[in-house]
């Protein structure tokens, strides 16, 4: 596919490498906060063609496996109920709750659907008109324009049962907090593209000066992904911590102003809580005084729910980056994306089930493509 | 689920005051509302992500993106110890 088959060429990735090999003098460790750009990592073993001082951390950048647990046992209750039809995107699915997942609902009854856009659970709103259609409104900066405007656009058309559960979040926070944390060996930061795509750069040079940390906005493809290294490296090595753009033509300085203001709009900031890690400040949208009538959590009065997290899961250091997946006990035995005792086993973005994916048992084992070839 | 790609718009029509593109992702062509980037057009590129075009891609910043990583190391063929490459060869690198 044009733009993307490009930016796989083994030859230009050769040379990307060579240049980092080049330029690395001592050990870095590098946070990546997207789970596209960690399955695409894993899959194309990017990080093992990389010199053995460059370390990539994977942070939490899977929307899925951050999503709370509470906020997941809600949307279990609301899709049980016998007057709801419940959509969300096929990934979360399987994500398990307390004591069961969206699968299990549907197999006992509950109207659950997958759609690939926001705008489809709008158009089941308005083809069932003595329903109550609920869509899943999860996601980085990058799906809340979509769902924003799917909000706007049922309160433009007076479709009245239609709501959003809604659990987004919000990158810089996230690198805040990972920053601050005791715990902290993040030097670096590639930033999500798609993120910056919709958001621009503008909140990114405050926290790369503040914390002395370069961030690097980066693609999703091998060459992207090693540009992103390249660059991150390069001012490690030279003692420089500036915010550069290493995904062009996707990303604008200003990201896309109409989107961020449908955002400003629909959401307004909020606390939100990430699985596994805990509540990040200002982290999260929910939706603002206008559109509040639309939220499913307040329509369905979803209140007194008791959440359990299997104790054997360690997804939450798995998220943080003190923790690499094979490092897990219950990885690939007791827990397996068929039956994932977190989250990060589910989505194809979390790093326990990109790890499994690609046979990454342990820290030694041969990934089955270790060319930077799709 | 954050997965956005690049595709290329094929037809664009006016839908309830929206505009809708049709636009193919290498063989499978899919539904997209340009609410976020009105002024898009027939031909040109951008990324999807869940059914809404968020940017128009840039092409002539890919294509600068791809020449400057061809020029990655031009400098060290020219320029570095042929030894030291013609042993790194050796080694299958």
């Amino acid at each position: 596919m044009k733009y993307i088959d490009e930016f796989q060429d083994p030859e230009l990735a050769r040379r990307l490498l060579d240049d980092i090999h080049a330029t690395v003098t001592r050990p870095w460790a590098l946070m990546e906060v997207c789970g596209g750009q960690t399955h695409s990592i894993i899959r194309h073993g990017i990080d093992q063609l990389l010199p053995d001082e460059v370390e990539l951390i994977h942070g939490p950048g899977c929307p899925v496996c951050v999503t709370p647990l509470e906020v997941i046992d809600k949307a279990l209750e609301i899709a049980s109920r016998p007057d709801v039809i419940f959509c969300s995107f096929g990934d979360m699915l399987r994500v398990p709750g307390t004591g069961r997942d969206l699968f299990q609902v549907r197999g006992e009854g509950g109207d659950v659907r997958v759609v690939y856009s926001p705008l489809d659970a709008l158009r089941i709103a308005q083809q069932n008109p003595d329903r109550q259609v609920v869509f899943f409104g999860i996601g980085f900066e990058t799906t809340a324009p979509p769902n924003a405007m799917t909000v706007h656009q049922a309160r433009k058309l007076g479709i009245r049962n239609f709501s959003l559960l809604v659990s987004h979040v919000r990158v810089p926070p996230a690198i805040e907090a990972i920053m601050r944390s005791p715990n902290c060996r993040v030097q670096g930061f590639l930033a999500a593209g798609h993120v910056c795509t919709v958001m621009g750069v503008d909140e990114y040079p405050a926290l790369a000066d503040r914390h002395r940390v370069p961030i690097v906005v980066t693609g999703f493809e091998p060459l992207d992904i090693l540009e992103g290294v390249r660059r991150t490296v390069a001012q490690l090595e030279h003692g420089e911590h500036t915010v550069e753009n290493a995904y062009p033509r996707a990303v604008r300085a200003e990201g896309n102003p109409a989107a961020r203001a449908m955002l400003e709009d629909v959401f307004e900031v909020t606390d939100r809580a990430w699985r596994g890690i805990g509540v990040i400040p200002d982290s999260g949208w929910r939706l603002s005084a206008k559109y509040r009538e639309y939220d499913a959590e307040s329509r369905f009065s979803v209140e007194g729910i008791r959440t359990r997290e299997p104790a054997e899961c360690r997804s939450g250091e798995v998220l943080q980056g003190l923790l690499k997946p094979y490092e897990c006990e219950a990885f690939g035995t007791r827990c397996t994306p068929r039956t994932p005792l977190g989250a990060t086993m589910v989505s194809s973005e979390g790093a326990c089930a990109a790890y499994y994916l690609y046979r990454r048992l342990t820290a030694t084992s041969t990934p089955r493509e270790a060319s930077p070839v799709a | 689920m954050c997965l956005a790609v690049p595709g290329r718009v094929l037809e664009i029509e006016e839908r309830d005051g929206t505009r809708v593109a049709s636009v193919d992702f290498g063989g499978v062509v899919k539904e997209v509302c340009l609410e976020y980037l009105p002024d898009l057009q027939v031909g040109e590129y951008a990324i999807v992500h869940v059914g809404f075009a968020l940017q128009r891609l840039d092409e002539e910043s890919a294509r600068q993106t791809l020449e400057l990583f061809s020029e990655l190391g031009m400098l060290q063929e020219e320029f570095g110890d042929p030894w030291e490459a013609a042993a790194g060869q050796e080694v299958g690198k």
